[in-house]
């Protein structure tokens, strides 16, 4: 589904007009309209969460849906394509109505308090004043933050997993990189390359990148180890000799037929900006007037957004009174932890939303 | 939850105060306070189960290992911090002391006491390790990996400069557990 929401003004102080949000929803808001969930999907994600129309499979299968975790059967899950998306949501790919032509670096650059403040809208079209939960890993984890920091009293339950207040400047560089293939792919020609060639190569490139990053040592070990891919010893040339070669390459070639590369660039930069430290001049001064109950869930082997910059954000919460538990989940999968099924995350969120 | 030595715990907190609880279990001791004390009160605790059982209840918890200490608090920034019923599993009971009345104003500390009479009497009559309702482990199957009774505890804060208020029996040979109100003193 899709909705006008105006106009909004951004945070660089820029104005962008006629925006469109992509969404889809489960289940039915009840007569109180006391359950429903917000869902916010990670860099590459989209509004389709889970089940089978549309036919390709949702992000979150396993914890969305009925009899899930988040069950479907009882509470009303929304999830919308980000402001500067390439899945229905007003992007870099989108025409400007102005000049009738796609919008490219003429887009303004968004932040993730954008992408927020139009979801904002979105609920409010929905008529939904208290969202009964905001839940989302990674760049997710970030706008639910944001929605509880944003709107206090409009959000009884935020669960950031695998996210952070600011991404640590490790994680800076691997986006940057990923960024700087896309702009020296030629095809990319300053982002107007709607029409001709995409610029497939630096895209590719920027999601290899990014997938190692999501991955673990351990967990690229077990899975790829140094086994050859379809050969029994060296081939001494330059083709694919290793079986992690053959996964990043396919990895990254079927990535460019689902995502824009402009969008990348955007999302990644607005990701890159997020600091509430530098925003509101210390993290305690950012969650002051939180009013959501915290779930902070973070993952043993996640090197992106590492456990730390979770127990830096709880320890803030708690020093401020608010309610927060804080759970580290030990799994060797690294930052897409949260993407696999995991019964401990299933089973926390679930007595989370039940009983606090 | 022995309730007995648990009340005795929770009669002597203030109420509204903040409360960290060091390995609080499934969260039973901090719910009991909750209810008739209103504190604002966290957990700490390792194990998954313990954790999800304190989120059942509605017990705000936080994952962490007290053996690596309480580095991510800061001073005073808790009324009381307690230790209930898991001082025998620590390793470095001494830094954990010594962090809790960092970290707290006033600290609470409870053990099972290897000074009770039966226990002293198993040893001298059966010749072997103990047994009680506090301590039900076999030797080769038991998380705790210390035994030390009331006056070796109360030897202990003399020697540290711990002001050591007993909230249980006075007697070393009467008392299951013993349970403390612990205060550095300050010159």
């Amino acid at each position: 589904m899709n909705v006008d929401i105006g106009t909004l003004l951004l945070e660089s102080g820029q104005k962008l007009e006629a925006i469109t949000l992509a969404y889809e929803t489960w289940g039915h808001l009840n007569a109180k309209k006391s359950n429903a969930v917000l869902v916010c999907h990670a860099l590459t994600g989209d509004a389709h969460v889970t089940g089978d129309t549309p036919s390709y499979q949702g992000w979150w299968e396993t914890f969305v849906g009925p009899g899930k975790a988040l069950d479907t059967d009882r509470y009303f899950v929304i999830c919308s394509n980000v402001l500067g998306g390439c899945k229905g949501s007003t992007g870099p790919g989108s025409i400007n109505p102005a000049t009738e032509e796609p919008y490219g670096l003429t887009f303004p650059v968004i932040t993730i308090a954008d992408m927020v403040n139009a979801q904002k809208k979105l609920i409010a079209t929905l008529e939904i004043e208290k969202l009964c939960m905001v839940i989302g890993g990674s760049m997710g984890g970030m706008q639910a933050l944001e929605w509880a920091i944003s709107y206090p009293d409009q959000v009884e339950r935020c669960v950031p997993i695998a996210s952070t207040s600011h991404l640590s400047s490790q994680a800076l560089a691997f986006d940057a990189v990923g960024r700087h293939a896309i702009v020296n792919d030629p095809a990319w020609k300053e982002g107007h390359y709607y029409g001709a060639n995409s610029p497939e190569k630096g895209l590719a490139i920027a999601r290899m990148i990014g997938h190692i990053t999501y991955l673990s040592d351990e967990s690229m070990d077990i899975k790829f180890g140094r086994r050859l891919q379809k050969k029994q010893e060296y081939g001494y040339d330059f083709t694919t000799d290793f079986q992690v070669e053959s996964y990043l390459k396919y990895q990254g070639d079927k990535f460019v037929n689902r995502f824009d590369a402009n969008s990348y660039l955007y999302i990644t930069k607005a990701i890159s900006y997020y600091d509430l430290e530098k925003k509101y001049g210390s993290l305690e001064a950012a969650l002051a007037h939180v009013q959501a109950k915290f779930l902070v869930i973070s993952i043993s082997s996640d090197w992106l957004y590492p456990p730390r910059q979770s127990k830096e954000m709880v320890k803030t919460l708690m020093k401020l009174n608010k309610e927060v538990t804080y759970c580290n989940l030990e799994s060797p999968y690294g930052h897409d932890a949260f993407l696999i099924e995991n019964p401990q995350m299933a089973s926390l969120v679930t007595q989370f939303l039940e009983h606090s | 939850m022995d309730l007995d030595y648990s009340q005795r715990i929770i009669d002597c907190i203030d109420p509204h105060s903040k409360v960290l609880d060091l390995g609080c279990g499934d969260g039973a001791l901090l719910h009991a306070m909750a209810q008739q004390k209103q504190v604002t009160c966290y957990g700490i605790e390792i194990d998954f189960e313990n954790i999800l059982a304190c989120v059942g209840r509605g017990i705000s918890v936080f994952q962490g290992d007290i053996n690596e200490g309480l580095h991510e608090f800061s001073n005073h920034s808790y009324d009381y911090v307690i230790l209930s019923h898991t001082l025998q599993q620590i390793h470095k009971p001494l830094f954990v002391i010594s962090e809790m009345l960092r970290v707290g104003k006033k600290a609470i500390v409870s053990f099972p006491n290897f000074g009770y009479w039966s226990i002293r009497l198993q040893l001298l009559l059966r010749g072997k390790t103990p047994k009680s309702k506090s301590l039900p482990y076999e030797w080769y199957d038991t998380p705790n990996i210390r035994v030390l009774t009331i006056q070796d505890f109360k030897a202990m804060c003399k020697r540290e400069g711990i002001y050591a208020r007993n909230l249980g029996n006075e007697s070393n040979w009467l008392s299951e557990k013993g349970v403390f109100l612990l205060e550095k003193f300050r010159r």
